[in-house]
């Protein structure tokens, strides 16, 4: 059975001028280890079905299950990273990774060498007494990774998360994605909007359309292993997608003889 | 360093341009110097009062009163805020009592703060805690209510609960709110006590107003006036300075 079963899955919510539907007939089935890109235009209901898999806004119709379960509330087995990190600003970045860990009765020590051992992975040891508003966005947004990953969850949940960084950073990132995703065995569900990242990403594509959010096909990278943004099978991937949502320019040139 | 003595070479040219005004005024004016004393008699006032130790004692009394009334106030505002902060809907039901007390002078409730506390320390301290309770209260409910909404997300992510996301989470994130009202809730406070101890009070610099205005002594009066304003300023000041610092430690913008 999949980890995640999303089984005709809708969000409906009441609006003062009747009611206005996210997504809806959302069918997805996800394994194990798997690294899923959910991609689409603004609007396309994308971070509320993340919502709704990831407990904090569930749907109105259908079912989502993770492990044969069905999703009522977040749990720390499978945490959510957001777009503006949520670091708790009156916390150092060792003690940000460590709110996760005193909720599991850890002995002081315990919980601070665990976090120490996150902050190594995301490779902030340097930084790891200093406050969250003296790093930058891509250096905050690591440390909300390592927070994540120091409770072990099963799942990552990660909502546009390097969608504020500027590009150079944003691709660093992406790297120590895809390299955490590895190590860790970790299942990760990405929301972007960006083509690119999700190709550079994903095992699996799925692509929504907006108004309201429907699923319109589920799309494989078959680039297993080492992903190179320049080569050939990357940028023909990338032409699938970019024809799919209809933005490739036809080829209109006139032949003369 | 350089910026405190700086800060303070504009405090020090400011009053001294506002005692050359009242000198000033005083010369240029015909009114009786029985009615309005002259920079130099109320300095000499306020030696006097210092020398005998009297002045001292009404500010330690006044002190003691404010510390009690204001702390109190501080503690049960916050704390009743933060509660009634994340139990929106109580709030509803309890808002109209605090918006219909709170426009209410503190000074209002004398006449009953005395016929049930008598006089003494009590009157001033109930007075000032109503003065500072409700800024403080009002304050704390809206900074709660006002807490980014990502940070309870991932308080739930992680399974955090009440009560430990409640000073894990909830107060940290709004106490810079909180911090403000504090502050406010500090100068009305100070206000309120002069008026608490005009009335029911023996002692404190409030009485003291009382005291020299029954003996016509109005050097003594505007003296303990200055002195009002100067303990006001004091405290402001330190409150500032402990704000900064808790911010700072908490990794805020300082």
């Amino acid at each position: 059975m999949s980890l995640i079963e999303v089984k005709d899955a809708g969000k409906t919510f009441a609006r003062d001028e009747g009611t206005f539907t996210a997504f809806e007939h959302i069918d997805l089935s996800i394994e194990r280890g798997e690294f899923i890109c959910l991609l689409g235009p603004s609007g396309c209901g994308k971070s509320t079905l993340l919502n709704a898999m990831a407990g904090f806004d569930l749907v109105t119709s259908g079912s989502i299950e993770i492990d044969g379960k069905e999703v009522c509330e977040p749990s720390d087995r499978y945490v959510t990273i957001f777009q503006n990190y949520g670091l708790l600003p009156w916390r150092s970045v060792q003690k940000n990774v460590e709110l996760g860990l005193e909720q599991k009765g850890l002995s002081k020590a315990e919980r601070a060498a665990r976090a120490a051992q996150y902050i190594e992975l995301v490779g902030l040891t340097a930084h790891k007494d200093v406050h969250p508003r003296q790093l930058s966005g891509g250096m905050q947004q690591r440390v909300a990774i390592a927070r994540a990953l120091a409770v072990d969850p099963e799942i990552l949940f990660m909502d546009e998360p390097f969608g504020a960084l500027d590009a150079i950073t944003r691709m660093k990132l992406q790297d120590d994605i895809l390299r955490i995703s590895r190590e860790q065995q970790k299942t990760i569900i990405f929301v972007t909007h960006d083509i690119e990242e999700a190709v550079y990403l994903a095992d699996r594509i799925v692509i929504l359309t907006p108004n309201p959010g429907r699923l319109k096909c589920i799309c494989e990278v078959p680039l297993h292993g080492y992903r190179d943004r320049t080569s050939g099978d990357f940028l023909r991937v990338r032409d699938k997608i970019f024809e799919l949502f209809h933005m490739k320019a036809e080829n209109r040139i006139e032949y003369f003889i | 360093m350089k910026k405190t003595i700086l800060k303070a070479r504009y405090a020090v040219i400011s009053f001294i341009v506002l005692i050359a005004l009242w000198q000033l005024l005083y010369t240029v004016s015909d009114f009786n110097e029985a009615l309005f004393p002259s920079p130099f008699k109320a300095l000499r006032a306020l030696i006097e009062l210092a020398a005998d130790g009297t002045l001292f004692r009404h500010i330690g009394t006044s002190l003691y009163r404010f510390a009690a009334g204001y702390c109190s106030a501080v503690v049960s505002a916050v704390l009743l805020g933060l509660v009634l902060g994340w139990f929106s809907k109580a709030f509803r039901f309890v808002d109209p009592i605090v918006q219909l007390l709170r426009p209410i002078s503190p000074t209002a409730w004398m006449p009953f703060i005395v016929l049930w506390f008598g006089i003494g320390d009590v009157p001033a301290i109930v007075i000032i805690f109503i003065a500072g309770f409700f800024p403080v209260l009002l304050t704390t409910v809206a900074a709660v209510a006002n807490i980014d909404p990502i940070y309870l997300k991932v308080s739930r992510s992680f399974g955090i609960r009440q009560p430990q996301l409640m000073w894990k989470v909830i107060f940290p994130a709004a106490f810079p709110q909180i911090a403000s009202g504090i502050h406010l809730a500090l100068g009305t406070s100070w206000i309120f006590l002069v008026a608490g101890e005009m009335v029911g009070a023996q002692s404190g610099v409030g009485y003291l107003i009382i005291d020299a205005r029954n003996d016509l002594r109005t050097d003594i009066l505007l003296a303990d006036i200055v002195v009002i304003g100067l303990i006001g300023l004091i405290l402001d000041t330190l409150l500032k300075m402990a704000e900064k610092r808790i911010l700072r430690a908490w990794g805020g913008a300082a």
